[in-house]
């Protein structure tokens, strides 16, 4: 199953100058269940966003593996070099092979 | 003399506020969480606002008006959130998601979202954040008079296993530390809050209930009579003190 929407928040600027370095803010909404379910002490399977990847024109520019030691809701900032106009493929990787995906255009003047 | 100047400036800023002041919860968070607070990129608040919204748009089913089929664009509400607690014309006390919650069940004719719902935090956030800056300004006087004093004696009371009033904290020892958190002035104004501990948008009564539980008191209902009036009190106690929604409470 691919391409299921995540509630999610992205925040880059719409366009940028060839060769500026544009700082890129992903903000997703997820329980982040790492198995231990504390206030019942029940086991619950883990189900945590294990990666997130992101493409541009196909190519990757930033992937990060995340852990049961991150928070629920992830926020992640990175930067990367404007080169060429293009669509970033956002995908959020979930325990159980969900890919939730969002895309977002940058603009390179 | 700059040494006595420092020294004083020390001792106001590590000094117990006075008892009686009641302070913006925003200045009790760390420089960190309080830029957190006021920046949408990072706040994972904001993904309930986009959520409430959404619903503000959404038609119910059964031919009924959205919420902007009636009061336009949300926006408009600007200003609503530092009104409630509010006495309704029925003579009951009503919050902002009572308010929301009849609403839907009498002009919307859909079944109520239910207390601490995701849709009910998240329409009351929206609504609530178009207040954001504005100073709270809730009705004290007429019929709201008898619900303030309930709330103050609630406030005053000595209660639980603990046998501490919400006073004897979030008055008497406000500025202080407890639990590895700053007792901040007992007011709600940041709520529905995105609370670190509960890592998710909750409501004010969600919040209340913890504190009794804290003090080994009874925990009402989410919505109850006493929380409510509870909340009209704090509400009262912050007024001219701006919206904070959604707020990040430790």
């Amino acid at each position: 199953m691919a391409n299921a929407t995540l509630p999610a928040r992205i925040t880059m600027p719409p366009e940028a100058r060839r060769g500026e370095i544009v700082e890129i803010r992903v903000l997703a909404r997820h329980p982040m269940e790492r198995a231990i379910d504390a206030p019942g002490l029940r086991p619950v399977p883990r189900k945590i966003i294990h990666t997130l990847r992101v493409t541009q024109e196909g190519t990757e520019i930033f992937r990060m593996d995340l852990s049961t030691g991150i928070a629920a809701n992830p926020y992640v900032a990175f930067t990367s070099r404007a080169i060429e106009t293009g669509e970033f493929v956002f995908q959020w990787i979930e325990d159980g092979g969900v890919t939730y995906e969002r895309r977002q255009v940058l603009t390179v003047t | 003399m700059k040494g006595l100047t420092a020294l004083l400036l020390l001792l106001v800023a590590t000094a117990p506020a006075v008892a009686g002041e009641v302070r913006a919860p925003a200045t009790f968070l760390s420089p960190d969480l309080r830029a957190l607070q006021d920046d949408p990129s990072r706040h994972p608040g904001w993904l309930w606002i986009d959520t409430g919204e959404a619903l503000w748009r959404a038609a119910p089913a059964g031919g009924r008006p959205s919420c902007q089929g009636c009061h336009g664009d949300i926006a408009g509400m600007s200003g609503v959130a530092t009104r409630y607690p509010q006495v309704a014309q029925t003579g009951e006390l009503l919050n902002l998601e009572g308010r929301i919650e009849n609403c839907r069940s009498r002009h919307q004719q859909a079944p109520a979202f239910g207390y601490e719902s995701e849709a009910l935090l998240s329409l009351t956030s929206a609504v609530a954040l178009q207040s954001r800056g504005l100073p709270v300004s809730v009705a004290t006087d007429g019929p709201a008079a008898h619900f303030v004093a309930e709330g103050r004696r609630l406030y005053t009371l000595r209660q639980g296993q603990l046998n501490l009033s919400c006073a004897q904290c979030h008055d008497e020892n406000v500025g202080r530390r407890l639990r590895g958190d700053v007792i901040s002035s007992g007011v709600g104004t940041g709520f529905p809050a995105y609370r670190l501990e509960w890592n998710m948008m909750g409501s004010l009564h969600r919040r209340l209930r913890a504190c009794s539980l804290g003090v080994r008191a009874t925990q009402f209902p989410l919505g109850a009579p006493e929380y409510l009036a509870l909340e009209l009190y704090l509400a009262a106690r912050a007024k001219g003190l701006p919206v904070e929604t959604p707020g990040i409470r430790r």
